[in-house]
């Protein structure tokens, strides 16, 4: 019963994973860049709810509503600002930008916010489940997590693979130039994308927070690098893939905290990170590309 | 100065590199002479040399090779705690001297070490995958150091990854590493002329590796990996060549840092202190040896000397990072800096014509270098 509760919980902390995981997993797709500053986007996310709904007491979907909004447009800034004008350029000098921008939010959060850690309160109003006599307890916020995880991976299958401007998104990433000469508005479907994984980590922000409920400028740092990870996992540019690496890493991490070492669990999350790259670099559910001349 | 002209290019800057560093040296002997040495800037000389070190050898790897390394402060602590436990154990027996250039030599072999254990495996990767592999191992070891327990009694020594008791040291045993707690008591030893002779050792070695035939092949890598291999050129050799040499002389320079204290713990080689390091790379200009010293440099002493500054330094660090990589890489930007360079020189029919390369190439990722080259070339053929 107890590997059960380890198990769940694995599972809610995958769920965040996935959330955060979808974000990357859609940007890198498109824009074919590591987006750094996208753990710190959940941080920022984070924040507004905390304003919105612990401090001003906001109804908590209002709240998210507000920080998803926030984050649209703190995302579309990053993009515009930071990314468009290296559009072309060497992968390294994006990613050095992408840093720089990470680095940015969580120092301008440290200075705007103070670096003192906050308390949040759970945004889930409703009771949690008790199962066998008492003796597997889930908490509201581990179902409500899993279940906004799981939607929104079906509705974002459904917008890629029915809507056009989720057509316009698979274009571009195909091919960028042949996107464009076929009217694809490049730019637009770029900012799009970053809207879209901007939005989610507001999400991913304030269902993470729930659970775990210490706010600081540096929170989103880690569950970002991890949800990386669960993205690679799952192979990179696939959502069902981001999903499922993020509930395997959810899983590992959760087991690894319960039954090895609590200190040592993230070492194994990187080791896995690691194995993964080296053995399928292309994901559990990756496509295989090769790079020609 | 007859002499100088007839120097190459190359032989003229590297020689003005060292003479930097000497010179460098020299002031700070002169302030310190005169008694206008204050306990702050004392304080720092250290830290300075070990960030030139790492500024120089981060260089190789970003400048140099091209590939990003977000864990360059783990080679960092992978020669501090080699070169730190050697100096804390059996280097106490030993005459000061010799414990030391054997504490320096042990934490560079141990970096490198673990540059080759990194880097084997992790430089099939390229890019974004490389970049965060590096990150990743990098908190991988500061873990394991931070769970790390080592203890010694009259039975052997005795290991752990949990706590202090699981070693089951008898009473007269002794904590030599106590996990997060780190390595305690190191007998401090901090001295600036070693610093600068360990400056000038890395600068021989990377400005020889950079002019030399490894060098040529570590650039042709950079500039084009696939025609690079094309000419025959052994990628793995050459990538690990440049990882594990900065790996190496990161660990020194960890040896250095870590000797300037009396406690050393690993949590203070994180993801920022690589990300420091980064900075200054970036700031003196990727590639650029003399330009990494100077900002290793001021961006080391600045944010102390400024009262106040310091909650403000990363978030003024994360500005220049951005700033310098569009100043620098943004094709639109790139094109403005040249037409401004050669308004000035009065060449605006020039400029007007690498605008045009300079946009195309927005459209055109895929096109080399050269092929604009001769493209511009070309155009400016059919226009006569």
């Amino acid at each position: 019963m107890q590997f059960l509760t380890y198990l769940v919980r694995g599972i809610s902390l995958g769920s965040v994973y996935a959330l955060i995981a979808l974000g990357y997993t859609m940007v890198y797709g498109i824009a074919k860049m590591l987006n750094f500053a996208h753990g710190d986007v959940i941080m920022v996310g984070g924040y507004v709810v905390f304003f919105a709904f612990c401090k001003n007491g906001f109804n908590p979907w209002i709240s998210v509503l507000i920080a998803m909004g926030a984050c649209m447009l703190l995302g579309i800034t990053i993009e515009r600002v930071a990314y468009k004008p290296l559009r072309g350029t060497p992968s390294l000098a994006v990613l050095i930008t992408a840093i720089g921008v990470s680095y940015f939010l969580q120092n301008g959060a440290m200075l705007l916010w103070k670096s003192d850690p906050k308390s949040f309160s759970s945004i889930v109003g409703i009771n949690g489940l008790n199962l066998f006599g008492g003796k597997l307890q889930i908490s509201a916020e581990t179902i409500v997590t899993i279940i906004t995880s799981i939607v929104i991976m079906i509705v974002l299958m459904w917008f890629v693979k029915k809507t056009k401007p989720g057509h316009a998104m698979q274009a571009v990433s195909e091919d960028r130039g042949a996107a464009q000469l076929m009217g694809i508005n490049v730019n637009g479907i770029i900012s799009l994308t970053f809207a879209i994984g901007s939005a989610l980590a507001a999400i991913a922000g304030a269902l993470l927070l729930s659970s775990y409920p210490t706010l600081m400028p540096t929170t989103g740092a880690m569950p970002g690098i991890k949800a990386f990870t669960a993205a690679v996992f799952g192979g990179i540019g696939s959502i069902p893939g981001a999903f499922l690496g993020g509930i395997l890493l959810g899983i590992i991490e959760n087991l690894s905290k319960a039954y090895i070492s609590t200190q040592l669990s993230d070492a194994i999350v990187f080791l896995v990170l690691i194995v993964i790259l080296l053995v399928r670099p292309t994901g559990l559910l990756g496509k295989k590309t090769t790079v020609k001349v | 100065m007859a002499n100088n002209k007839k120097m190459k290019k190359t032989t003229r800057s590297n020689l003005l590199m060292f003479g930097f560093v000497i010179v460098f040296w020299a002031v700070i002997q002169v302030v310190s002479l005169t008694g206008h040495m204050t306990s702050k800037l004392n304080g720092l000389l250290i830290p300075v040399c070990a960030y030139i070190i790492m500024a120089i050898s981060l260089n190789l790897v970003v400048g140099f090779l091209g590939e990003l390394s977000l864990g360059h402060a783990a080679f960092m602590s992978a020669g501090a705690f080699a070169g730190i436990f050697f100096y804390t154990t059996v280097g106490a027996t030993l005459p000061k001297a010799a414990a030391l250039v054997i504490s320096f030599i042990l934490g560079g072999a141990a970096a490198g070490l673990f540059g080759i254990l990194v880097g084997v495996p992790v430089l099939r990767l390229s890019g974004d995958y490389l970049a965060i592999v590096t990150l990743a191992s990098g908190e991988i070891l500061k873990n394991v150091l931070s769970a790390l327990y080592i203890g010694k009694d009259s039975t052997g020594i005795h290991f752990s990854l949990k706590d202090q008791f699981s070693l089951g040291l008898k009473p007269d045993g002794k904590m030599l590493i106590k996990g997060a707690m780190g390595i305690p008591g190191i007998q401090k030893f901090s001295n600036f002329t070693v610093g600068v002779i360990l400056i000038l050792i890395t600068l021989a070695f990377i400005v020889n590796l950079k002019n030399s035939r490894a060098g040529r092949a570590i650039t042709a890598i950079r500039d084009d990996e696939i025609a690079a291999r094309a000419t025959g050129l052994n990628l793995t050799h050459y990538k690990l060549l440049a990882f594990v040499s900065a790996a190496v002389f990161a660990g020194i320079a960890g040896v250095l840092y870590a000797l300037n204290y009396s406690t050393l713990v690993a949590d203070k080689f994180d993801y920022n202190l690589s990300i420091n390091v980064l900075v200054m790379v970036v700031l003196g200009g990727m590639g650029n040896i003399f330009g990494g010293m100077i900002a290793a440099i001021l961006l080391t002493i600045l944010p102390e000397m400024l009262r106040g500054f310091s909650q403000y330094r990363m978030f003024i660090y994360s500005i220049v990072l951005i700033v310098m990589m569009l100043f620098n890489q943004a094709p639109a930007l790139v094109a403005w800096r040249q037409r401004l360079v050669s308004k000035v020189k009065g060449e605006d029919r020039k400029a007007e014509e690498k605008v045009e390369t300079a946009d195309a190439s927005y459209f055109e990722e895929m096109k080399s270098k050269s092929n604009e080259k001769t493209g511009n070339e070309e155009s400016v053929k059919e226009e006569k």
